[in-house]
């Protein structure tokens, strides 16, 4: 049975057998699934794309390009074009004519049904949506075809019924778009984040330019297909691909009234400083270290599928990821046993294969931060554990890692990692645990885990978070309102409260 | 497209000889369509006096019956997410406009309207269930909200379907007034037994022909055509009824009063008559989702 298990993991033909040891006690052993990898057939991506300006794709003023790839097996994918400072002014002002002549003079009951076909295609297309994004990202397909993409459309589904009923969201009698939104967005969500940032834009009434992160471009240039099927109006959307510089210049484009940043708190608080003293409006989505409560109280089952969803969902590349395991002290062993019993049954590889639970690192440079961090957590004492796993040798990957007897002061506790990687502390009394959940710079998220509703809500009452998920994890929906406290940023997305960064 | 819909409809044959199968107008009541238990039918004339169609006479049995079948779909229906309910009239709105051509013919010739202003109801009644979509998972963040007692206490409330709700249904609006009260009570979960317009009753029951293909599950719409009296005072009687929108007897004081008299005994909801019958058009606001909901508030205690 081990044998064969291993070579069912090795379903790409790459795996190294020297890591794989020997393992009598594999759990994996008992289910043993075979390849069930997604087609790739049902997605046509082109040997190159452009730039998305006024409802058409064009090539870049400078003509420079970047190659995007799949980080499960280092195959370029596309070229992609590089938008220049003059690529992004061509994108503002596209944008700014058509939130001038169309999109602001338009009835918001007409936005809306813009809006509710660009989520009726997305549902209909959702199929290659999901596996062009576990190509380009590297996510398992279970994850972008069950939450990324139906989430993402059901958020353009969400923000479509408010665009004409913004004067019952609580902003006043005669909320008015910004204008022109530049919006910049991370890599570890493409499509998702893309909707988070243009459905409540367009459904305020405002234009759009924005920059899709530079490893994870694709999906956000099939959106601009769907726009152009959906008949939106030129300029409405506009997509600029590109790395830093190009994000920089939507940020500081003079012409922007709004700018909506998901990433790290680093370039949060650099974008943060380019806007002061102008009148752009900002909001702010960064990094996160949450908090994870599990109460001796807890059903300690759901607790560790919790755990495993909280840090292991998406590699770890979750802002609000439960990297930070707080357990009481009584059922810490117990806690960890079960913990260590559910990562080994993980599996790890083709993102592809319907039955993959932890898929790849999305770069190379993302891959190094996680070995360097991990690194620092051995050295700095911390009791480093993975399962035995078969990583394949082509990509970037890294195996589900957990560190026990790690204190406040360690670097693997404090910093954002944003791989799977899980700091384990533990602690006796409620109150320390609020003290050390709240001991973090961060403040996105948490979790807590306890059969007694009063302690739930008076942990989450203490908690310096903008999320709190109670014997739950890494729930998202289009009703519910997301963002952080302290430096996870500022502004809200999603719900009703979402739509206040896009009104005046 | 349209031509030949309208000529089918009026004529009967075309030049070639052909002759047209009539449709049988029927009831709709739990995703079926029976004729009335009474086997009595009424006949529909066009706004100019032309006979359009036989349609059925419902009874009180047929009121009675249809308030069963509501009141088994509530469950499934209120059970549903606020997202899956948007969507399903979201698909109420695809379906009829895919019908356009037949919604405007025979809007036009029951109410005697030009075809322009026939267009325009079709078009706003698209409009009317897509705002109402766009409602269902919104109706609680703009009615609902936690409230700060000075205890220490979580404390909300949210908003519910009422239950079943006897809606009858505007006589001078056809379509756009009947889309206009029924939408409001089925997107955020209740389940409705409709009178519809006695004189002009074909557009809702082509309505009915949409619902039943628009994963609207059966039960949640029900209608009933036929004179009011026939089955109107079941209704507001009937115990098993939660609420009434009585909007349809605007203009007649008398038996508005006479219903809600008779809703009293269980204490229905009761959305009143208004003077005369509202311009369809305007914005309806939100007051025919909230007049069918409950509030419903949830305390529950902190601490350690």
């Amino acid at each position: 049975m081990a044998d064969t298990s291993v070579s069912t993991s090795s379903a790409t033909g790459a795996t190294d057998p020297e890591t794989t040891g020997t393992r009598p006690a594999d759990p994996r052993a008992a289910f043993d699934y075979a390849p069930a990898p997604e087609s790739r057939a049902v997605v046509d991506i082109r040997s190159s794309y452009g730039l998305f300006v006024n409802g058409e794709f064009v090539d870049p003023v400078g003509g420079t390009s970047f190659k995007t790839i799949s980080p499960a097996t280092e195959e370029v994918l596309a070229e992609v074009g590089e938008a220049s400072v003059e690529d992004v002014d061509l994108a503002v002002r596209a944008a700014r004519r058509a939130y001038t002549r169309v999109w602001s003079k338009m009835p918001g009951r007409e936005r809306g049904k813009y809006l509710f076909r660009i989520a009726r295609i997305m549902q209909e297309r959702s199929r290659e949506l999901a596996v062009l994004e576990t190509i380009d990202n590297g996510k398992p397909i279970r994850e972008s075809r069950d939450v990324d993409v139906p989430t993402a459309a059901a958020h353009f589904f969400y923000y479509a019924g408010w665009a004409d009923k913004l004067e019952h969201a609580g902003f006043g009698n005669d909320p008015r778009p910004l204008g022109v939104a530049g919006q910049v967005i991370p890599w570890n969500f493409p499509l998702l984040m893309l909707s988070w940032k243009i459905a409540p834009a367009l459904a305020a009434g405002n234009t759009v330019v924005l920059k899709p992160a530079e490893t994870t471009p694709l999906t956000a240039l099939l959106f601009a297909e769907i726009c152009q099927q959906a008949d939106l109006p030129p300029g409405v959307v506009n997509i600029v691909t590109g790395a830093g510089e190009t994000g920089r210049a939507v940020v500081a484009h003079d012409d922007v009234d709004k700018v909506a940043f998901t990433g790290s708190t680093e370039v949060g608080r650099m974008i943060a400083k380019t806007v002061a003293g102008t009148d752009k409006r900002v909001t702010l989505e960064l990094g996160g270290k949450a908090a994870n409560i599990v109460f001796d109280d807890a059903p300690l089952d759901q607790a560790v599928e919790g755990i495993v969803n909280g840090i292991f969902f998406n590699q770890g590349h979750v802002c609000c990821a439960g990297s930070r395991l707080l357990v009481q002290e009584s059922v810490a062993d117990e806690v960890m046993e079960r913990l260590k019993r559910r990562m080994s049954t993980l599996r790890i590889g083709d993102p592809l294969d319907k039955n993959t639970d932890v898929g790849a690192i999305n770069s190379a440079e993302q891959l190094a931060k996680i070995h360097e961090l991990s690194d620092v957590g051995e050295a700095e004492g911390a009791g480093r554990w993975s399962p035995p796993c078969d990583l394949p040798a082509r990509g970037f990957w890294f195996p589900p890692t957990v560190f026990t007897g790690v204190s406040q002061a360690h670097r693997i506790a404090r910093e954002e990692i944003f791989g799977p990687v899980l700091s384990v502390l533990t602690f006796r009394t409620p109150a320390e645990a609020v003290e050390k959940a709240n001991n973090s710079p961060f403040g996105l998220s948490a979790g807590v885990w306890t059969d007694k509703g009063s302690r739930i809500l008076w942990v989450a009452n203490q908690l310096r978070a903008g999320v709190v998920w109670a014997n739950t994890f890494n729930k998202f929906d289009p009703t519910s309102p997301f963002g952080g406290y302290k430096e996870s940023g500022y502004g809200r997305e999603g719900g009703r409260h979402g739509l206040e960064g896009y009104l005046a | 497209m349209p031509d030949l819909t309208a000529a089918a409809g009026s004529s009967g044959t075309s030049s070639s000889g052909w002759i047209d199968v009539r449709k049988t107008y029927k009831l709709y009541i739990g995703g079926a369509f029976p004729r009335s238990e009474s086997g009595r039918s009424y006949v529909v004339e066009d706004a100019k006096g032309k006979f359009m169609a036989n349609a059925s006479s419902a009874s009180r049995k047929d009121a009675r019956d249809a308030v069963v079948a509501a009141r088994k779909a509530f469950v499934g229906w209120s059970g549903r997410t606020a997202y899956n309910r948007g969507q399903v009239v979201y698909r109420i709105a695809e379906v009829l406009e895919g019908r356009r051509a037949q919604f405007v013919e025979e809007v036009q010739r029951s109410e005697g309207v030009t075809k322009r202003r026939a267009e325009a109801a079709v078009d706003a009644s698209v409009d009317r269930l897509v705002w109402y979509a766009g409602w269902a998972d919104k109706i609680a963040q703009v009615v609902g909200g936690t409230n700060p007692v000075a205890a220490p206490y979580f404390n909300f409330s949210l908003p519910e379907p009422t239950g079943v709700v006897a809606v009858v249904a505007p006589q001078q609006s056809s379509l756009l007034g009947l889309v206009s009260v029924v939408a409001p009570v089925i997107v955020t979960g209740n389940t409705c037994v409709v009178v519809t317009s006695c004189e002009r009753p074909l557009p809702a029951i082509t309505l009915s022909e949409v619902l039943a293909t628009s994963d609207v599950p059966g039960g949640v719409v029900n209608l009933l055509t036929g004179a009011l009296g026939d089955t109107a005072p079941t209704l507001a009687s009937h115990m098993d009824v939660n609420a009434i929108d009585l909007v349809g007897l605007a203009d007649e004081p008398g038996p508005a009063t006479r219903l809600e008299e008779a809703a009293a005994e269980n204490l229905k909801r009761v959305r009143r008559a208004p003077a005369a019958e509202p311009d369809w058009a305007l914005d309806p606001g939100i007051d025919a989702m909230t007049a069918f909901l409950e509030t419903k508030t949830v305390w529950h205690p902190i601490g350690i």
